[in-house]
């Protein structure tokens, strides 16, 4: 018999055979969601998907709600989310052109108007802050101011606009009018808030160590009343950004709400939408810096 | 003659909402240069009141107060006070809390170099070396109350003013605190007056114990001297009987004699 013939019990002796012992199995590697940095991977993920997951179905909510309004309105209604976004791009597309006072591109009527609110609402800090700690420090002006106070501060904004015109003869020193009126009351009264509320503790050794008024000023008292400042800071510039938009859509010329009136005109309701977008997205954009820098002055 | 700090006829009376409300009155004392003075009592007898009167931070209704043959009007570089919840000022490091202090006191006649030296100093001597430049929020409860100790002790007072400084701290911190302060007092020679609701404190630190009546109208109801040589060994002294007796009598003065009403 030449030809090997394998039979049953030829295989069993093969098998059995010490050859044909089996391996030892490679050593399975741990699957990666398993190991130590793998579980960490997979809690950061979901750990992100946590926090992500409420804001995003929340803005899909909306897109989605914005849809069927604008889908429910046939030919005469508001645009889509995706004619809006088509529109925007080509906006964003060339942001700082400029053909002549009443078309400029999206950049400018921006950066106009946050320059108005900076302007505007950097007097009303000029002017707002040491008012705030003169009234806060002696009661004697907190009593003569708080009349005036009381009875200014719930003007609407716009009320201003008439007198700041009669007044500069001018509309962009009447726009910075309105942002300075209408925002320095939240700066003045947080200010005198926060210098009201020095803790004794903290004067008490201002006296025992015998301070000087303006040792008391730079190292008591504007420290401890920073983060007051700060809120009012907050609220004056958020103040600030709504009012720029209905002055400037009165005043015209440029800024957001210049061109929000300008294209109102131009019926280009997409334009508004994408106007509404940027304003939140700006003033939101505002707050955080400022968020920002309390948190910097934040000691506790 | 006057002693070094005279007080006499003392009577503080503040205007409340509900009128008028006496706090302190007919306090009389005379403190030797020097000296260690507990003054203790239940809280709300006006203790800190009488000290804040030495401080100057307020003035007598009534009476007057004398320090080396002055009037005291108001704070002084001479009285150095160190406030119960230590009042440190967040926004500065534990350096330029008791720079700002230095910087007071020395600023006009001394240089930079000398003030930083001074302050520095300061720090060491309560054993804060460390944490110069940490922050009041970076530290703990017993670290905050030594700057608070260094702040008031750079200014190189004549009178140091403790209102209930160790009150808020745990007991191992307040005893190793206790400690450091005998031996500050011991190498400064400054007279002491030291506001304490701790019976113990009260009769290990001081020469002598005034143990104050309830309020209001409070006034000094006893004082006691306490006779036990220095330097003294908080565990040597647990087993000393005059030690105890003295205590006691502390002990019985509170709550004895003058036991607060369960309010």
């Amino acid at each position: 018999m030449s030809a090997v013939t394998i039979n049953e019990n030829s295989l069993k002796d093969i098998m059995n055979s010490p050859d044909t012992t089996p391996l030892p199995a490679p050593p399975r590697r741990t699957p990666f969601l398993q190991t130590e940095r793998g579980l960490a991977f997979a809690e950061a993920i979901g750990k992100f998907f946590r926090a992500a997951l409420p804001p995003f179905l929340g803005i899909a909510l909306f897109v989605l709600l914005w849809q069927i309004v604008s889908a429910s309105g046939g030919d005469q209604g508001l645009p889509g989310p995706a004619k809006t976004w088509e529109s925007a791009k080509l906006l964003f597309a060339d942001p700082f052109y400029d053909n002549g006072p009443n078309d400029k591109g999206i950049g400018w009527n921006i950066l106009h108007s946050l320059y108005r609110v900076g302007m505007g609402f950097g007097l009303a800090a000029l002017v707002g802050i040491p008012l705030g700690f003169m009234i806060g420090r002696f009661q004697f002006l907190s009593g003569m101011m708080s009349p005036i106070i009381s009875l200014l501060r719930p003007v609407s904004p716009l009320a201003w606009l008439p007198i700041g015109l009669y007044v500069f003869k001018e509309t962009e020193p009447a726009s910075l009018w309105v942002i300075f009126i209408s925002s320095i009351w939240p700066i003045i009264l947080n200010t005198a808030a926060g210098v009201s509320r020095v803790p004794q503790d903290y004067l008490n050794v201002a006296r025992v160590l015998n301070l000087s008024e303006w040792k008391i000023f730079t190292r008591i008292l504007f420290p401890s009343v920073l983060p007051y400042l700060m809120t009012g800071i907050r609220l004056s510039m958020g103040v600030a950004w709504l009012v720029i938009v209905a002055a400037e859509m009165l005043t015209g010329g440029t800024g957001l709400g210049f061109w929000v009136w300008d294209e109102w005109n131009n019926l280009n309701v997409e334009h508004i939408l994408i106007a509404i977008f940027i304003v939140g997205i700006v003033g939101l954009l505002l707050e955080q810096l400022l968020v920002l820098i309390a948190n910097r002055f934040n000691y506790e | 003659m006057h002693s070094y700090l005279h007080i006499e006829n003392a009577k503080m009376v503040f205007d409340t909402k509900k009128g008028k409300f006496t706090a302190l009155t007919d306090i009389n004392l005379d403190v030797k240069q020097g000296e260690f003075i507990a003054l203790i009592g239940h809280s709300g007898c006006g203790k800190s009141t009488l000290l804040n009167l030495v401080a100057g931070l307020t003035e007598p209704t009534e009476g007057f107060l004398l320090l080396s043959e002055k009037e005291i009007k108001g704070p002084g570089p001479e009285r150095g006070v160190v406030f119960q919840n230590h009042s440190l000022l967040p926004w500065l490091t534990c350096f330029g809390n008791v720079h700002l202090a230095v910087e007071r006191v020395f600023g006009s006649r001394e240089s930079k170099a000398k003030l930083k030296e001074r302050t520095q100093a300061a720090l060491d001597l309560v054993g804060l070396s460390h944490a110069t430049h940490k922050h009041p929020n970076e530290i703990s409860g017993g670290m905050k109350q030594r700057v608070g100790i260094a702040r008031a002790l750079a200014m190189e007072p004549k009178v140091l003013l403790l209102d209930e400084p160790f009150g808020a701290l745990d007991a191992l911190t307040r005893a190793g605190l206790q400690d450091e302060l005998m031996r500050i007092v011991k190498e400064t020679q400054a007279t002491t007056l030291m506001v304490t609701h701790d019976v113990d404190e009260a009769v290990l630190l001081s020469d002598r114990i005034v143990m104050m009546t309830n309020g209001p109208s409070a006034t000094i109801g006893e004082v006691l001297t306490v006779d036990l040589p220095r330097p003294r060994d908080r565990l040597k002294l647990a087993e000393d009987p005059v030690y105890h007796r003295l205590r006691g009598q502390v002990l019985e003065f509170l709550y004895q004699k003058h036991l607060k009403k369960a309010a």
